[in-house]
């Protein structure tokens, strides 16, 4: 009965109330487990051992369900939201990951101290760790989590595969032995075939994964991945497996509770990935029959199973689109970053259900009650430097304004205008989660969501999602995990198509025309109120009076053309105060004018007419390295500008150290930058070393992604001043090629 | 039935009646509903009535003629906007120098207004073409404290100072000395121009004047700033040396007293330009600058930052200016003063529809209205400063030079700024007059005009002859800003009376040789007087040789005045001690 009434009052907010109230009254006499009573305590008190978007998404449902909050922060969190968000917060150690999220017994402390009873780990950090679920449990604390034992058996590769291969589950291909001698690792790599695939046999996400294409390749790769994984994970076990080179990633969530009941809950695709990491999830998967769904389903429950889980896990299967087999890849043991699709077309909430599992009540619907409302997406927006290959990039959000929530839109995010996204954790800013009645609605949501979600201040990849969005194949779900390299003339800046490239220019032209007028609109009525009675208002009447001519001005932005590859390009727009009070705007001297008409709606928000078009504008200008960065925003448009400032904008005291632009190009040639800020992990060469163009110099790590500087030309290494161990900052020298 | 709304509305709230005022910025189109609503609320009796009829012959002749002069007069602006020409220009450019219209745009407050002075000063004045005197000055707010600049255009001759360059450079100064505004010296100049050093280098309203001036200025705390974008030689180094602060761009800024060639003929030491006074040189050694500029913009912001810490808020005591009221805009468009403006100066019209069209919500209390008719007197608010306005409806009587009197010393006592709306053509003349003793009553009118000491400043609408023009505030009588409409006219006289004159007194003499003068001759003879009168009494030029500030749009009238009242509003108030009348 209790089950019941829990079930109806998380579902009377949905629209899917009466399909519910169909399924619950089914189900009134269903074979299901006894409803024993809960644990002799409930959890009023909740220790949420990880920070950012996660950790302020768990404690919402905390807050909801009367259960108290604590944080803990490293010094770099101290202003987070997910700090504010909690009741309380503990200050558990230093920035790196390793010192503070990673430690375990600082957690327990901050739990001791709180009186937490139980701790949600959230993803990552310590969530698969079975030797934190087991010191949680032997301290007497819940862990909300699976049981140690299966964390553990998941949490090995190779031990997983075993243990699923003899539950029946299918498999890929591999191999998943102990002995890990490079020469053997090369001849069982022979046995499966290239390309095949290196993993470490710990963790996830992604990180020290590598694919091999041929023998040659084999023991870079491999001597990578071990490094990888040992920093990482702390072990360096690999393991190979066949690569399906047209696989999809489909992945079903289950949930089990401590009564030896598992249920799934659909599947998710989460094919669409970067350097293997996801950003574009939807569920359920597109394309698929239901008997497949079914069977995939099956197959996640069994091997849940398998390992006695209980709590929310995922069983990930590669799927061969060729021959529409599906093999088990692994089972993360921890509610996935993905998960909110799943809430949203199963009308649950995943983290309401394993606080009631952690509390020992069973599940509160049976795999029969289970609806499917839909579909949706989840698009993950990242800090990160598209054209530079999707590295992490790290910088203050100056301007950040999330699309309004509702129904249908969730916006999943741990920040807020004016943090600072750190080189110590995942660069990821928020997650953007939206549903509809089928995929097709769901799908314009998702478009128009990403057009109106702005953040300026860090690169993000939301250009890239909407051009991921919009792709006619994305559209119709022929997804798979090489869709980006398979599209990519489609979804990265075309050098070598003018057409594209002609366009481009165009709009980036007409929102810098755009940015002109508006940059005009800001600062006169800035300066008009700054003046505000001390001078008669005549002094900043708009337009500005001259004495038989109209006021000009020249607004010059430079603007970052993705197209013509190298560098920037130089607009210089002469704005024009017409009697009218609109401006013209005019690009050189012999190119058509544009009439440009700004009402100031607010703060940022501006109605902009633009020769008889009129339309909402948003305009975010932020300060940076002696420029004035601005963006703008409207329709589907966002274009950046940056604009020399003067100095009495800058924080430069003048005289001998202002700035020239020039500086930036001030290395001497040959000089190669930092692609990103991060640390130097290894320095492969030594100064006045020959090198090959191409060869690997120094390997740089941030964000636990590795990357390899290599050198851009054949020469000898200059000015190596870089150490492994050392800081870098994003475009600092690290060397110089003489050729 | 007005009357009685009009009591009714007596006991409306202010709330209610300030819903009803305009606000700034709204468009000034006749609004006949708008002026009912005023007088049905009975709170603005002082609203002028709107006084033109549009359908009269005038004012349709008057639109298409100054539709005329207004075309000719912005052809004549387009020449002077442009600089010293296309390869002038070409080549500052190449020097990473912007122009000085642009120095200035880059100086002043975003977006904030400018009263450019004099633009057609040295028009058709040489035989070569001086755009805008080759120095561009006027008046602007940085960080919200009103500046002078003065700004050497390097694409007219250099730079160099013409006699006219000199005189406008001193006008630029007279006004910021009289009004304490902070100068900026956009330095760019090659110095004197040569050929005329006669003209331009001994008298005392010569170069040297600059300097003068500016310790002057110094030392009675009026801030004197130099920016130097290109070179200062000889006479013009002393521009930054004589400043209390001064900036220096790298590369393009040197200032020496002698230049390398002449170093060369002097000494035999060679040197180049930037070693021998270059932005390193007197930032890092000698001393003679303070700011060191990697390039233009820079320095242009450094020179933003000077004003910005200048602190002009402690060396400001009272002043004119009135306290800061939400100024209406007039009732009446502005525009329409463009066809109010008589381009036949016969051609009689009512200066309160000019007033109607230039004060705030066109409402003007007249003073002794029934008494000397043809001057016009009363007080009003422009863009919300209190200002005594004094105008001509026809020729001056000793009735009206006796009111002009009145209301100056009125205004002279309670600081009230004073604005001449100028379209005389003289005193009335004859016996009856003489007898009455105008000259007495005119020399109470001047006498009051020379010594008030509030902010006066001088429109010409019209006419201005005479001693109509010294009555009336022209420029001997020192008006803290002269304007003058592009249909005026200037001169002793008009130039058909002095043909009469010069005409019989030839005659005379003629008659007195016995030499026979025929008709044709003596028409002859008028002809060219009136032609010559003609030519001198152009708005161009007078306003070539700066007898004026500049010529203006009259539809521009109304901006002008606030800028202007604005500007002199920083004044220190004095009290008026007027000399003997004669009674």
């Amino acid at each position: 009965m209790s089950m019941t009434a829990w079930a109806l009052r998380r579902n009377v907010r949905r629209k899917s109330y009466s399909i519910f109230i169909r399924y619950i009254s089914s189900s009134a006499s269903g074979g299901r487990a006894t409803v024993k009573p809960p644990n002799e305590r409930c959890i009023e008190k909740v220790l949420v051992a990880n920070r950012g978007e996660i950790a302020c998404r768990i404690m919402r449902t905390a807050k909801r369900l009367g259960i108290q909050t604590v944080a803990v922060y490293s010094d770099a969190d101290r202003d987070s939201l997910h700090v504010k968000s909690a009741d309380e917060a503990v200050r558990i150690g230093p920035p790196p990951a390793r010192l503070s999220y990673l430690r375990g017994a600082a957690i327990m402390e901050a739990a001791a101290r709180t009186g937490a009873q139980a701790i949600h780990p959230g993803y990552g950090f310590l969530s698969e760790s079975s030797e934190f679920a087991q010191l949680c449990e032997d301290s007497g604390l819940t862990f909300i989590g699976p049981p140690p034992s299966a964390i553990r058996d998941m949490g090995d590769k190779s031990a997983s595969k075993r243990i699923m291969g003899a539950a029946g589950v299918p498999l890929v291909p591999g191999y998943h032995g102990h002995e890990q001698d490079i020469d053997h690792m090369k001849s069982e790599a022979g046995k499966i075939g290239y390309p095949l695939i290196i993993k470490p046999t710990h963790g996830g996400g992604g990180k020290g994964m590598r694919i091999v294409q041929s023998e040659k390749e084999f023991a870079d790769s491999f001597l990578g991945a071990q490094r990888e994984a040992a920093a990482s994970f702390g072990v360096n076990t690999i393991l190979l497996e066949k690569y399906i080179t047209r696989p999809r990633h489909i992945e079903v969530q289950v949930f089990g509770d401590k009564h030896g009941n598992v249920i799934h809950l659909y599947e998710r695709d989460c094919s669409v990935q970067r350097r293997h990491q996801k950003i574009i999830e939807e569920a359920p998967a597109p394309n698929i029959s239901e008997k497949f769904r079914a069977s995939l389903g099956q197959a996640a429950v069994s091997a849940a199973k398998a390992v006695g889980y209980y709590n929310a896990g995922t069983v990930e299967f590669i799927v061969d689109t060729e021959s529409d087999q599906f093999y088990f890849m692994e089972m993360n043991t921890r509610l996935q970053v993905e998960h909110p699709v799943t809430e949203m077309i199963v009308g649950q909430d995943l983290v309401e259900w394993q606080i009631r599992v952690a509390n020992g009540e069973p599940l509160p619907i049976s795999q029969a009650q289970v609806p499917l409302l839909g579909h949706a997406f989840e698009a993950r927006i990242y800090a990160e430097n598209v054209p530079k290959g999707f590295l992490p990039a790290t910088g203050v959000l100056n301007h950040y304004r999330p699309v309004a929530v509702s129904s249908s839109v969730r916006v999943e995010t741990g920040v807020e205008q004016g943090d600072t996204v750190s080189m110590h954790y995942d660069p990821m800013i928020a997650k953007l989660v939206v549903s509809g009645g089928n995929r097709g609605e769901a799908l314009v949501k998702l478009k128009d969501c990403l057009s109106n979600f702005q953040v300026a201040g860090v690169p993000t990849n939301i250009n890239f999602l909407q051009k991921l969005a919009s792709h006619k194949e994305f559209a119709v779900g022929n997804v798979e995990t090489h869709f980006i390299e398979h599209h990519k003339t489609d979804l990265f800046a075309d050098e070598s198509n003018p057409v594209a490239a002609d366009m481009a220019c165009k709009a980036a032209k007409h929102s810098a025309a755009l940015v002109a007028a508006c940059v005009s609109a800001i600062e006169h009525s800035d300066w008009n109120e700054s003046n505000h009675g001390k001078l008669p208002s005549i002094w900043y009447a708009h337009p500005p009076f001259r004495v038989h001519h109209e006021a000009k001005q020249t607004i010059e932005l430079e603007w970052d053309n993705e197209c013509e590859g190298a560098g920037s390009k130089l607009v210089s727009l002469g704005v024009v105060y017409q009697p009218d009070g609109s401006y013209l705007i005019q690009e050189g001297n012999d190119s058509p004018s544009l009439e440009v008409r700004v009402t100031r709606a607010g703060n940022c928000e501006f109605r902009v007419e633009a020769a008889g078009l009129s339309m909402n504008v948003t305009i975010a200008a932020y300060l940076k390295d002696g420029y004035k960065h601005i963006h703008i925003w409207y329709g589907s448009e966002h274009h950046q500008f940056k604009q020399k400032v003067g100095i009495e904008f800058s924080e430069d005291e003048g005289g001998v150290q202002h700035r020239t632009s020039s500086e930036t190009s001030s290395h001497p040639p040959g000089t190669v930058l930092a692609p990103m800020a991060g640390l130097v992990v290894k320095v492969l060469v030594e100064n006045e070393a020959k090198v090959d163009q191409g060869q690997p110099v120094l390997v740089m790590e941030a964000m636990k992604m590795e990357h390899v500087v290599k050198a851009p030309s054949s020469g000898s290494i200059q000015d190596l001043k870089v150490k492994a161990g050392q800081q870098v900052s994003d475009g600092s020298a690290l060397f110089r090629i003489k050729g | 039935m007005l009357r009685l709304l009009g009591r009714r509305a007596a006991s409306a709230t202010s709330a209610e009646l300030t819903r009803w005022r305009i606000r700034p910025g709204t468009d000034s189109k006749p609004d006949p509903l708008r002026i009912l609503r005023g007088l049905q609320k009975g709170f603005c009796v002082s609203v002028l009535p709107d006084g033109i009829d549009r359908n009269s012959e005038a004012f349709s002749s008057n639109s298409v003629a100054m539709e005329g002069i207004l075309s000719d007069l912005r052809s004549h602006i387009k020449k002077v906007l442009v600089g010293g020409g296309e390869e002038a220009v070409k080549r500052n450019r190449t020097r990473n120098k912007l122009l000085p219209r642009e120095r200035i745009d880059r100086l002043l407050d975003p977006g904030s207004s400018f009263l450019e002075l004099s633009q057609l000063a040295g028009h058709e004045l040489y035989e070569e073409p001086l755009p805008s005197g080759g120095i561009i000055t006027g008046i602007g707010p940085i960080h919200g404290h009103l500046c002078m600049f003065m700004a050497n255009d390097p694409t007219v001759k250099g730079g160099t100072y013409y006699p006219i360059t000199i005189k406008k450079h001193l006008r630029a100064q007279e006004i910021a000395a009289r009004c304490r505004l902070p100068c900026i010296y956009l330095v760019d100049s090659g110095g004197a121009y040569l050929p005329k050093q006669s003209e331009v280098f001994p008298d005392k309203e010569n170069f040297g004047r600059v300097f003068y001036n500016e310790s002057v200025m110094s030392s009675e705390g009026i801030p004197q700033i130099a920016v130097v974008l290109g070179s200062c030689t000889a006479g013009g180094a002393y521009i930054p040396a004589m400043a209390d602060e001064s900036v220096m761009v790298k590369g393009n800024g040197t200032i020496f007293l002698a230049g390398p060639p002449l170093v060369k003929a002097a000494t035999g030491e060679e040197v180049s330009a930037e070693d021998l006074g270059g932005a390193e040189v007197h930032c890092n050694v000698s001393g003679v600058s303070d700011y060191f500029a990697q390039d233009e913009l820079h320095g242009l912001s450094i020179g933003r930052n000077i004003v910005k810490n200048l602190h002009m808020a402690a060396k400001l005591q009272g002043g004119f200016g009135s306290e800061n009221v939400e100024c209406k805009e007039p009732v009446y468009d502005v525009n329409e003063l463009r066809s109010i403006a008589p381009v036949d100066h016969k051609q009689q019209f009512d200066v309160r529809s000019i007033i109607a069209r230039i004060v705030d919500g066109s409402e003007f209390d007249e003073f002794k209205k029934q008494y000397g008719t043809t001057l016009v007197t009363g007080f009003a608010r422009i863009y919300g400063q209190t200002v005594g306005i004094i105008g001509n409806n026809g020729i001056l009587f000793n009735e009206s030079a006796l009111k002009g009197a009145h209301f100056i010393e009125l205004c002279s006592q309670r600081k009230i700024p004073l604005v001449f709306l100028q379209n005389i053509t003289g005193f009335m003349v004859g016996s009856r007059s003489e007898a009455n003793g105008i000259a007495k009553s005119g020399a109470k009118m001047v006498m009051a005009v020379s010594c008030a000491k509030v902010p006066k400043i001088t429109i010409i609408t019209g006419a201005s002859f005479g001693a109509g023009n010294y009555a009336m505030c022209g420029r001997s009588y020192s008006p803290d800003f002269l304007f003058m409409w592009p249909n005026a006219r200037i001169g002793v006289m008009g130039g058909p009376q002095a043909a009469g004159v010069l005409s019989q007194i030839e005659r005379a003499t003629k008659k007195r040789q016995g030499i026979k003068w025929t008709e044709e001759d003596e028409e002859e003879f008028k002809k060219k007087t009136v032609d010559a009168y003609e030519r001198e009494a152009s708005p161009y030029f007078s306003t070539a040789r700066l007898w004026d500030d500049g010529v203006i749009d009259p539809s521009d009238t109304r901006k002008v005045l606030g800028l202007c009242l604005s500007a002199a509003s920083n004044r220190p108030l004095e009290d008026t001690r007027f000399g003997v009348f004669r009674m």
